[in-house]
């Protein structure tokens, strides 16, 4: 089947078309993103397109552009998926709304699909063999609005094992880079500068870090996350500094911040995987995704934890662990392989959790009857 | 019709994060439709930490999921007759932006605590509690620094609740 998706939850517009063979094995024949980066960076600062007008400028555009790239018409798709939830209503609403339209208008089936629910089904889209992320697994989403630990056991049935109580850690990496005055976006900044300290101290003979900053829940008996605390940190690390901080300071406290980061989600993710495997199944797959599953630090450490747990470790593309519409799409084709639609009076939801879903998962199906269906 | 009065500008000392959630204790409790609370201060100054120590403490449910919402920029809760908008307008540059979020039909009727307040301009509503929060000193050891708490009143909208707020 060939789905197009819609993206216009948040920051970015985006669409495209997707496909899911009788096997569950995805293909992806186009994915368009609207990034405006470059301006972005202008601004020394995030200029967010939040305005649902702006949404709705460039939308249009996208999907006639997504259409072509895969050589589809409309009447080659078998149904629109949008993102319905969480996000900002205005975009959502610009999103579901175009996406319903042309549901309506050419009798094809309309998905509303959870933004959240789209990460985590992704590593479904961009395994080589549907096996490997076969259901259950234990996903990891990090990304500038989110950080959470998730038992995934089926389409629709997430168990959060547990969440951020105060910031996201993109957050945390953006907000740390803006204190450090090392450019934007600030989790590649933050991980080039880390790069540079490392480079220097290795050169200096230096073996006693600078600065030592906390390991924020380290060791705590939940699966939770907190970095607000660490970017205070580094905020006083920087005020109590007798002059004005030169670069190799500045680069030896990202350098801090990102170890401690990496090794408060790395304990975090362990004592997830130790929960996951003993209540849910040993020896399945630890998959990691939002955009900071690009910090090679990160990705090296959550290696580290899946292999002693172990689990195999799973991350797709980086193109596909920041916001796009391939993984809408891919949410809506697991969707409409099960059935699952959605009717045109669907309202979309500012806030939607992703343990809200129970109640649209399949009626009565579990993970192993999802398997059976081909899932 | 006078003018409300114009309560004189308050300051209260916050020794440790306690003190910072027991006073957002105090303003959630104190929250009705149609307040704008500016809340303003450096990068991790508490702004984020007091606002969601109101919103556990209006909707009663002391460890409920208040995420930041930078990313998100806006977050909504539902309390008793009340609701709250969270709002963080750090990423935003324009004032129309903010705008775009529908902030303007929100005044009206629901209790806003906006973290980055400057980001809206001209239209931050006048009739609002300024509360500025700044680190005084750094400890040396954990996130818990002391901070102060500036609280300003400048159009009287809440001459008789900013006494209420002080420890």
């Amino acid at each position: 089947m060939r789905i197009l998706g819609i993206e216009t939850s948040c920051d970015e517009t985006a669409a495209a078309i997707v496909e899911r063979d009788a096997n569950g094995r995805g293909l992806i024949r186009a994915n368009v993103v609207l990034s405006q980066l470059d301006e972005h960076r202008a601004y020394g600062g995030v200029v967010p397109e939040i305005a649902a007008r702006s949404h709705l400028d460039h939308l249009d555009r996208l999907i006639a552009q997504a259409l072509e790239e895969a050589g589809s018409g409309f009447d080659d798709l078998d149904g629109i998926a949008a993102t319905a939830g969480p996000g900002l209503i205005g975009g959502v609403m610009v999103g579901a709304l175009t996406a319903k339209a042309i549901a309506w208008a050419r009798g094809l089936p309309f998905i509303a699909v959870n933004h959240l629910e789209g990460h985590a089904l992704t590593a479904r889209l961009t395994a080589d063999d549907p096996a490997e992320a076969a259901f259950p697994y234990l996903l990891l989403l990090v990304s500038g609005g989110h950080c959470q630990l998730l038992a995934v056991e089926g389409v629709g049935r997430y168990r959060v094992l547990g969440t951020t109580v105060d910031d996201a850690v993109g957050e945390a990496f953006d907000k740390t880079a803006k204190l450090l005055d090392l450019g934007y976006p600030g989790g590649p900044a933050v991980e080039r500068a880390a790069e540079r300290s490392a480079r220097r101290r290795a050169e200096a003979g230096e073996e006693t870090p600078r600065f030592r900053l906390p390991i924020p829940m380290r060791g705590r008996d939940d699966c939770a996350f907190s970095f607000s605390g660490l970017k205070t940190a580094v905020r006083q690390q920087l005020e109590r500094l007798d002059t004005p901080p030169g670069e190799a300071e500045r680069e030896d406290l990202a350098a801090a911040f990102q170890t401690n980061a990496a090794r408060s989600i790395a304990d975090r993710t362990a004592r997830a995987c130790a929960r996951f495997t003993a209540e849910v199944a040993p020896g399945r797959p630890l998959v990691v995704a939002g955009g900071v599953a690009a910090n090679k630090v990160i990705r090296a450490e959550l290696a580290r934890v899946a292999d002693a747990a172990g689990m195999t470790f799973l991350a797709p593309p980086l193109k596909l662990c920041t916001d796009n519409a391939a993984m809408i799409a891919w949410a809506g084709a697991e969707r409409l392989a099960l059935g699952l639609t959605d009717g045109l009076d669907f309202r979309p939801r500012p806030r939607w959790p992703l343990a809200d879903l129970a109640d649209r998962a399949p009626p009565g199906a579990g993970a192993a009857a999802q398997a059976e269906a081909g899932a | 019709m006078t003018a409300p009065p114009i309560a004189d500008p308050i300051e209260i000392e916050l020794p440790d994060l306690a003190a910072t959630r027991a006073l957002g204790t105090a303003l959630g409790a104190a929250l009705r439709p149609g307040d704008v609370v500016a809340l303003s201060g450096d990068l991790g100054a508490g702004k984020s930490e007091l606002a969601r120590a109101a919103i556990r403490a209006r909707l009663a449910v002391p460890d409920l999921e208040v995420p930041s919402p930078t990313f998100t920029l806006v977050q909504t809760y539902e309390a008793p007759a009340l609701e709250i908008w969270h709002v963080d307008l750090y990423r935003l540059e324009r004032p129309g932006d903010a705008l775009e979020l529908g902030l303007e039909e929100a005044f009206a009727d629901a209790a806003m605590l906006i973290e980055w307040p400057g980001r809206l301009g001209d239209a931050l509503p006048a009739a609002r509690l300024d509360l500025c929060l700044s680190v005084i000193g750094a400890p040396d050891t954990g996130g818990d620094g002391a901070r102060r708490a500036m609280l300003a009143d400048p159009a009287g909208a809440w001459a008789t609740r900013i006494e209420g707020l002080r420890p």
